[in-house]
């Protein structure tokens, strides 16, 4: 650990953040993971891309990886979207890691919009990119007011709105962002991931962290903790589910991203977990369209 | 002609922390990290430096990681004005509090003579996030009376058995715990090891 052979030469810290940030983010970390699903305010930082393109969850990453990390990077569930593949080589570059598609090798993970498919594992760490942290901030503009009702646990307005879609829609219309409560104390967001991705949050075996850049809000949920999705007796919380399967793996339990392929109104249904997706082609399994173009498409170009 | 003002850190009696500052205080982190994401297991920290006279490597470790100008530390008196002192206000950098309501950070290697959890800082209802952060430095994290942990970060239960906490310490942990979101967090070391007890574990005292 002491000496540092073959280093690239460079002109910036490790993982590009000063050491005193690091800490500070590392601090508002524990706070986080002792208060889970309360929002720790932090000093973030400029970075190298735009407020709204990840800095929250790259502020995390950054606070918490070392060398001997494997770092995999997702965005809307594709490791090879423009977003996650700038992500990934950025970490490559400023520190020194692997990296990977891998979902069971990454140590890791840093996602927006999607929770993998496959069962994550003690000793991985799930990133989430929050573009706004506050369930309450579509009820109430006001952060002042938001934090008093976080503070007094006073989430009647948040159920006058689920009652409302119920009355208008005839049910719960909300379908990402889907607001849940953890540890049965602090109402949280679960981040823009669907709905379908809120009960793998629960009792799940990897620390997950959310990182909002612009809005300067920290929040985490320890393993094996409580995560549960608002609802109503009489309007209990579902899930997604479709018709269609898969058309490239054919799988029947994945979300699947409906894809337009032409002006005539032909389309079909993919994985959005690429890494998910190109494992069950790899193991064999076929769908109705697995011969598509589409289907080469799931490595990144070297 | 005034006499020279007498040195206020003589840097020859201050020991070396880090080699490798940047390498080191991220590997600690991670230990520090998964001990309070998973309350009641224990942490192997050998590979940090070695700490001064009264400060176990493991408590050395922490206060090097998480400890600077912005963090306020409580300094257990047994430490006040010794070697402990001097290394961890050079290399933390970090001020020093007579209050515990305004450390964000209190050092403790005497947990017998120290305070009542109660008497630190407990948050605020709208940041509970305020409040202090205790490191604990303990003779052993086992050998001591068993307890059962539940709650965030632990699958079913875990358990406990820290030695060397004064009598009544789990009643004073079992009453931070009910008033959440307000409370302390604790960090727990001895020697090379330590573990964690953040205000959200509900503790059960067994043999009563």
């Amino acid at each position: 650990m002491n000496a540092r052979p073959n280093e690239p030469e460079r002109y910036y810290n490790y993982a590009y953040l000063d050491e005193q940030t690091k800490r500070m983010i590392r601090r508002s970390i524990l706070k986080a993971l002792a208060i889970p699903g309360y929002q720790v305010p932090f000093g973030s930082r400029e970075m190298p891309v735009p407020y709204g393109w990840g800095t929250g969850g790259i502020q995390l990453t950054a606070a918490i990886i070392g060398p001997d990390d494997v770092y995999k990077c997702i965005d809307q569930g594709a490791d090879d979207t423009t977003n996650a593949v700038s992500i990934r080589r950025f970490f490559a570059q400023v520190a020194d890691v692997a990296v990977t598609e891998d979902t069971g090798e990454a140590t890791i993970i840093q996602t927006r919009h999607r929770i993998p498919e496959q069962p994550l594992k003690a000793g991985q760490v799930l990133v989430f990119q929050v573009p706004q942290p506050e369930p309450l901030r579509g009820l109430e503009a006001r952060e002042t007011e938001t934090r008093a009702m976080h503070a007094y646990e006073e989430y009647g307005l948040q159920y006058v709105s689920l009652y409302e879609s119920v009355a208008t829609y005839g049910r719960i219309a909300s379908t990402v962002g889907y607001p849940t409560m953890v540890d049965e104390r602090y109402l949280m967001s679960p981040s823009p991931i669907p709905k379908f991705d809120n009960p793998k949050m629960g009792d799940n075996e990897a620390i997950l962290l959310f990182g909002a850049g612009r809005e300067k809000r920290i929040y985490a949920v320890p393993p094996h903790t409580t995560v549960r999705s608002l609802d109503f007796e009489d309007y209990p919380f579902e899930t997604q589910t479709w018709d269609e399967n898969c058309a490239l793996c054919g799988a029947q339990d994945s979300y699947l991203d409906e894809v337009v392929l032409d002006d005539t109104g032909a389309r079909m249904f993919v994985c959005s977990d690429s890494h998910f997706c190109a494992d069950r082609r790899a193991a064999g399994h076929v769908g109705p369209m697995a011969d598509h173009q589409l289907a080469a498409l799931e490595t990144e170009p070297t | 002609m005034p006499a020279c003002p007498p040195a206020i850190l003589n840097l020859a009696d201050v020991a070396a922390a880090f080699i490798d500052p940047t390498r080191e205080s991220q590997a600690v982190f991670r230990k520090v990290m998964d001990a309070v994401a998973r309350p009641g297991t224990i942490q192997d920290l050998a590979f940090a430096p070695d700490a001064p006279q009264g400060l176990d490597r493991a408590a050395g470790a922490v206060a090097l990681t998480l400890f600077d100008f912005e963090t306020p530390v409580w300094l257990d008196p047994a430490l006040r004005g010794g070697t402990a002192e001097g290394w961890m206000r050079f290399h933390c950098g970090c001020p020093l509090t007579d209050d515990p309501v305004k450390a964000a950070f209190a050092l403790i290697t005497d947990a017998l003579a120290a305070p009542e959890l109660a008497a630190f800082n407990q948050g605020d209802a709208k940041y509970p996030d305020r409040s202090t952060t205790l490191v604990v430095q303990l003779p052993a994290l086992d050998g001591g009376p068993r307890v059962t942990l539940t709650g965030p970060g632990i699958r079913s239960e875990a358990s406990l058995a820290l030695a060397g906490l004064p009598n009544g310490f789990w009643e004073q942990a079992q009453a931070n715990q009910a008033k959440f979101q307000f409370g302390v967090d604790l960090i727990f070391v001895a020697a090379d090891r330590l573990t964690a007890l953040p205000r959200s574990t509900r503790v059960t005292i067994q043999g009563n």
